[in-house]
């Protein structure tokens, strides 16, 4: 087929260079949003996906994970004696209040955990290790947050309701979705710093002995166990997940954003593509009118979308990368996984193609008989 | 000989409003292979209504048309441009190329459509830019020809699909009298030559000279007895009698 849709494309380039822009500008709007609502969704239930634990214990009615209430710790010895658990342990996850030197208070969340377990250990480590957190009143934070907790380094003393509090390590990249940091503590320190009373847990973590059937562990638990909510590991992340995305709006704002994305990509560019469909009218009537059939025409129409589409996909997600790349250096990560990179792709050529139907609908109802109009 | 094209009894009206507008009035017409017939006559009488009608780009209301024998005025939308597409060409007064193709894409274009592709549309497309004398416009876009070389290229692209019909619409309006003349003499050779059978609706006085048939169409009828054109006296008995009776 001769070139004629390439040619249509970039004969006009003023023309081709604002369809561009406005796939660009759709592309980045919704990689951007939607980015957004992944590195979201990601934090919120970041701590629940590192926790290591198959099954989480949990006080009845807790929504998600920040709003743990606390509950007896002697549950743990019940759990424990369930058959199938291989292993379970108790944590503290709970708000506390950080004291900077000069009076002033921030919020954090205080995990507390034992470091001889494998539940909830600090990850990505960048400055000391999880047996520091042995050391007395030893906590772990995200090199993140120095700047807000006014840490400078390793060794600093803090107080966390009015408890103290000694920086041994710092970790990288753990983003709290509420903007409390996560202080990692043991979890003797954490019942002070959270005033979580003695004899009493927020969470027991379980993990189950190998071979055995994860919902028969559960069923088991919650038959042995009083008072106590046995929810899965991916269960707990999708409930805090859809509290923080849903329950509050936040997620349909940008969920919203992104549609608008979507909106304005699809109005900008289903414009340029019918103008430039208007500009070559003449030419399709000339088509129809030498026997092209509506699908020939369709295909060049088409194949115009299509090549927009797949310019303005490349440009628009080299610009989403620096966006991304500028986002991981502050609080609130944009991710581009690469589905979400596919799938964009995707949602590209759908916007363009769609927006072309316009055009395609204008050049159905032309009449070839146009041709002999002068 | 069975005609390329056969018209019976064709009527065309169009609605304006409330008010039907006749454009055709019951016109009876054969054009046979080899033979270059000109529809004249005054703006609006109908000429080119039949010449849509005849290149099956438009419907008739009521009468028949034939294309080499197969009944094609009940066709549907659909089936018509298959039959425009294997039976006729067409050349246009404005040309009508594609701007953004060169003169041999615009040829190849055609020859696309019938689904000729890669090195055979190529060599087919600058074996007929040389049968028009362009063989060194292949490359060359339309807005680098002239309105001579461009109508060549039309005719190139017209014969591209090699229709046994050619229907050209006033197509040396916009060229000056000697390229006029030497595209009609281009056509009237198609005819000929190449026994196909060519239709043109002209203004032109300086081209009548070529036609072997002249049918004047006046309001939408063919009009008896009247020669078909107010042209010069010395054109007059240069083109020799005139065919003023329907040619069935």
């Amino acid at each position: 087929m001769p070139p004629l849709a390439r040619r249509n494309l970039f004969h006009d380039r003023v023309r081709l260079t604002v369809t561009l822009t406005g796939i660009v500008f759709a592309v980045v709007l919704i990689v951007v949003e939607l980015g957004l609502f992944v590195g979201f969704t990601t934090t919120t239930s970041n701590l629940i996906d590192h926790s290591g634990a198959d099954l989480w214990v949990t006080s009845q009615h807790v929504p998600y994970i920040e709003q743990g209430v606390a509950f007896s710790e002697r549950k743990l010895y019940q759990v424990r004696a369930t058959p199938g658990v291989e292993k379970a342990d108790k944590v503290v996850v709970a708000w506390g209040e950080w004291q900077h030197p000069d009076g002033r208070r921030e919020s954090v969340q205080v995990v507390g955990i034992d470091p001889d377990e494998p539940f909830l250990q600090p990850w990505n480590l960048v400055e000391g290790t999880v047996d520091d957190l042995k050391q007395p009143d030893a906590i772990i934070l995200d090199e993140m947050y120095k700047k807000k907790l006014g840490v400078n380094g390793i060794g600093q003393v803090f107080e966390i309701n009015g408890h103290r509090a000694r920086v041994v390590g710092f970790t990288h990249g753990i983003r709290t979705f509420t903007t409390a940091p996560y202080v990692f503590t043991r979890f003797k320190p954490a019942q002070g710093y959270a005033r979580i009373p003695e004899e009493k847990t927020v969470y027991i973590l379980v993990r189950i002995s190998p071979g055995e059937n994860l919902e028969q562990v559960r069923a088991a638990i919650s038959s042995r166990v009083t008072d106590v909510e046995v929810l899965t590991t991916p269960e707990f992340s999708r409930m805090t997940r859809f509290y923080w995305m849903f329950t509050t709006g936040a997620g349909v704002a940008v969920l919203l954003a992104a549609l608008l994305g979507l909106v304005v990509g699809f109005v900008v560019v289903a414009q340029t593509i019918y103008a430039t469909t208007m500009d070559h009218l003449k030419e399709f009537g000339t088509l129809k009118a030498m026997g092209a059939p509506n699908s020939y025409v369709y295909k060049v129409i088409l194949t115009q979308a299509a090549i927009s589409a797949v310019i303005g996909y490349v440009l628009g997600m080299i610009v989403s990368a620096f966006v991304v790349q500028a986002s991981q250096h502050g609080g609130a990560a944009i991710l581009l996984p690469w589905p979400m990179a596919v799938g964009m792709f995707f949602l590209t050529l759908l916007m363009c193609t769609g927006a072309a139907l316009v055009s395609i609908n204008k050049v159905t109802r032309l009449d070839p008989a146009m041709v002999f109009k002068g | 000989m069975q005609p390329a094209i056969a018209v019976r009894e064709l009527t065309k009206t169009y609605s304006e409003g409330a008010a039907s507008v006749p454009a055709i009035r019951g016109v009876d017409l054969d054009v046979h292979p080899g033979e270059m017939v000109m529809l004249v006559g005054p703006s609006g009488s109908g000429k080119t209504t039949l010449l849509s009608i005849m290149g099956c780009i438009l419907s008739p209301t009521s009468g028949s048309v034939r294309i080499a024998g197969k009944e094609v005025g009940r066709l549907s939308e659909k089936e018509l441009p298959r039959v425009r597409l294997g039976q006729i060409g067409f050349v246009f007064q404005g040309f009508n190329l594609f701007p953004t193709l060169s003169a041999g894409e615009n040829v190849e274009l055609m020859l696309d459509l019938k689904g000729i592709r890669g090195h055979a549309a190529k060599d087919r497309a600058q074996e007929l830019l040389d049968q028009v004398g362009l063989s060194e416009k292949y490359g060359t876009f339309p807005s680098d020809l002239s309105g001579g070389q461009k109508q060549r290229v039309a005719i190139a692209r017209a014969l591209a699909g090699d229709p046994r019909i050619v229907l050209a619409d006033e197509p040396t309006a916009a060229l000056d009298s000697h390229t006029g003349r030497n595209v009609m003499q281009m056509m009237r050779e198609l005819a000929h030559q190449r026994d196909r059978a060519v239709v043109i609706v002209t203004h032109d006085p300086r081209v009548i000279e070529f036609a072997d048939r002249k049918i004047r169409i006046e309001d939408g009828m063919i009009a008896k007895g009247k020669p078909e054109i107010e042209v010069p006296a010395d054109l007059l008995t240069q083109s020799g009698e005139f065919d003023v009776a329907p040619a069935v």
